[in-house]
């Protein structure tokens, strides 16, 4: 059986958060009275000090051979390797709404995320999808930001919609 | 019987035209999306959540009810009719259900799901009825560091027992405290872990998290692995059942009801293990076992009444506790958070009508699911073939919409996408993500619990241990964490392993 040595690189991201967190620690102001004898530390230095302990002892899980099992789904093919070309063109996409949400508005930015997901996940039906993903932002935007008063910004399409 | 006055009062806020109507949306949309493959009831109820934010909180629970049967019943669909189950829980369920189907009996499987899922919904919600109070007054006379002791197990429970791998576990536990140490501390205004942002003075929201992990991780999990071709779902017909599988199911349903209820209330029960017992058990009882293996209608009946019946279980400890103790339960105590109350012991008090509200609409969600679903499985069927890029582009937009929605700050798409990244290493390195929601809820709690220990004994280590409770629970977490250990001495050979309760003690 190969291993899995991937695993290490999770170990090393949770020994990264363990250290990240002892050292933020560090920096937080002593601020204990007697209300609060202990104050806001040891809580923040436990947990860094346990994700080390436990970033160690899944090396050696590793190392002996441990492996986790790949979550199936409906729609999972374990058997194929990781598709990084979709992955990153579906991160693209969702940084891309981020970015332009506020300035453009959820109905552009949210019809570029559809559309943009779609495409990225093998959609080439150039008619139908945009279609789709104009009317699902205009549905929600009148639906839910007009009709159930939750917070979508309307951007530049402010006064038209 | 002050159960019983309070539980008509809950009904009486739910028959009003206007509500039974969010109750009906709930459910529907509830079962459609949790039909929708890759959609899990917990990923159901968070991305549903942006749809109760501008509600009132009555009116959201409601909605809540029905979103939650909903899911439930529409996970169980998605297994029968596809060979592939999504939830851990449903995974039996697929076994002898998707046999039926291959073998045209698609519609009594469905028939004998809706309708088990039914008895046991009902069945669970009235025991969820008369066990929680009692449970109530028990918790209201313990103190801070029984709360400690009791959330420290609720830790170790969803960290150590379920799941393959303990060291797994809590690396994703720890995952999840860390995140729930960003943002001010409250006791004493210091920062912590904010690296000077603004946007993370108050903490990172418990619903971007959840949408982050399940809607995003999953989405992006899924898109790596995309199916060239979807599998096959299996054309279904009206549901319903002869007279022999009336007297063939009912027996199941109630076995099943029983097994179910209390594993959902043990802080570490869960689902999956009262499925399998419920499997082997009617297997064991069953006339025709040379049937099982080939599509025998107790193996879905039993299976799917104890895996409702334990959903409507785990409600006892995450309303008279605030400890949730499945994901969904994570979910919805996060829902309850956005609205600005707090779970715990003293939420049957301080909200009672609320609550009562919420488990009298459980009840009407489940008869409405009951007349839903008999007529509406072929459509629920159609939901089936989706196009894949559609649905998953559409998890992602409402994700999205309903992260954003929470702060209205393009900062928290950022998070989540950032916890969407997080959650796709956990799927791929077989990490379990229950644990990470558990600890992002319960980690400010249990040190809140902690502080107000220690602050009643000056600062004295000695204050973290209370009553005969904690000494219990310490008692059963040290079992827990030596359980290996234990099971090592007492057989010296492992034995291979014959079902998932072995497998959890790897």
């Amino acid at each position: 059986m190969t291993r899995d040595r991937a695993q290490y690189g999770f170990c090393v991201f949770l020994a990264a958060v363990g250290v990240l967190v002892l050292v933020d620690a560090t920096t937080i102001g002593h601020a204990s009275s007697s209300n609060d004898p202990i104050g806001p530390r040891p809580v923040p230095i436990l947990i860094g000090a346990l994700l080390l302990v436990v970033a160690v002892l899944y090396a050696i899980d590793v190392a002996r051979g441990g492996v986790g099992t790949e979550e199936d789904g409906e729609d999972v093919d374990l058997k194929s390797g990781i598709d990084w070309r979709t992955v990153l063109l579906l991160i693209a996409a969702f940084g891309l709404n981020a970015v332009l949400i506020e300035p453009l508005g959820w109905v552009i930015s949210g019809s570029l995320l559809f559309w943009g997901s779609a495409y990225a996940l093998g959609s080439r039906n150039h008619l139908l999808t945009p279609v789709i993903a104009v009317s699902l932002a205009l549905i929600t935007f009148y639906g839910f930001a007009i009709g159930l008063g939750v917070n979508l910004p309307a951007g530049i399409l402010q006064g038209i919609l | 019987m002050g159960e019983l006055g309070n539980l008509l009062d809950g009904f009486a806020n739910v028959v009003s035209p206007q509500n039974l109507l969010i109750a009906l949306i709930g459910v529907t949309i509830g079962t459609a999306v949790g039909v929708l493959p890759g959609i899990g009831p917990a990923m159901t109820v968070a991305l549903l959540l942006p749809l109760t934010y501008g509600m009132e909180p009555t009116q959201a629970f409601i909605m809540f009810a029905g979103i939650f049967y909903g899911g439930m019943y529409g996970g169980s669909t998605t297994s029968i009719l596809l060979n592939t189950p999504g939830e851990s829980s449903s995974v039996v369920t697929a076994i002898e259900g998707n046999k039926m189907a291959k073998a045209g009996r698609a519609a009594q499987a469905l028939a004998t799901a809706a309708i088990g899922s039914f008895v046991a919904g009902l069945i669970g919600t009235l025991l969820l009825v008369f066990v929680t109070p009692p449970m109530v007054s028990f918790a209201i006379s313990l103190g801070a560091p029984d709360y400690l002791a009791i959330m420290l197990l609720g830790f170790i429970a969803v960290s150590a027992v379920l799941g393959a791998s303990r060291i797994r576990g809590f690396a994703s536990l720890l995952i999840g405290l860390a995140v729930g140490l960003v943002g001010i501390d409250r006791v004493t205004g210091q920062q912590r872990l904010t690296f000077d942002l603004p946007q993370l003075a108050d903490g990172i929201d418990v619903i971007v998290v959840a949408v982050g992990i399940f809607a995003v991780g999953e989405t992006l999990w899924v898109a790596a692995h995309l199916r060239r071709r979807p599998a096959e779902v299996i054309p279904v017909g009206q549901p319903w059942l002869g007279r022999d599988d009336w007297r063939r199911s009912w027996k199941p349903w109630l076995r099943g009801t029983g097994l179910g209820f209390p594993f959902g209330v043990m802080p570490a029960g869960g689902a999956e293990i009262p499925t399998y017992l419920s499997y082997a058990l009617e297997k064991r009882l069953s006339k025709h076992p040379e049937e099982f293996g080939k599509g025998a209608i107790e193996g879905v009946a039993g299976p799917e009444a104890a895996n409702n019946a334990s959903a409507a279980g785990t409600l006892v400890p995450m309303l008279a506790l605030g400890l949730p103790t499945n994901a969904t339960a994570a979910v919805m105590l996060a829902a309850f958070q956005g609205y600005g109350i707090q779970p715990g012991p003293l939420l049957l008090q301080r909200e009672s009508a609320l609550v009562w509200t919420l488990i009298a609409s459980l009840f009407i969600g489940n008869l409405l699911l009951l007349v839903l679903n008999l007529p509406l499985a072929p459509v629920w069927a159609r939901l089936l073939r989706v196009p894949r890029p559609y649905l998953y582009s559409g998890i992602v937009f409402f994700a999205a919409m309903g992260a954003y929605a929470v702060n209205a700050q393009p900062f928290d798409l950022l998070l989540l996408l950032i916890l969407g990244l997080i959650g796709f290493g956990m799927r791929r390195f077989g990490l379990p993500v229950l644990p990470l929601i558990v600890g992002v809820i319960l980690g400010p709690m249990a040190e809140r619990q902690g502080r107000m220990a220690l602050q009643l004994s000056g600062g004295d280590l000695s204050g973290l241990l209370g009553g005969p409770m904690s000494y219990i629970v310490y008692g059963v977490i040290l079992v827990i964490l030596c359980w290996p250990l234990l099971r090592r001495r007492a057989r010296p050979a492992p034995a291979p392993a014959e079902t998932p309760q072995s497998e959890n003690a790897r």
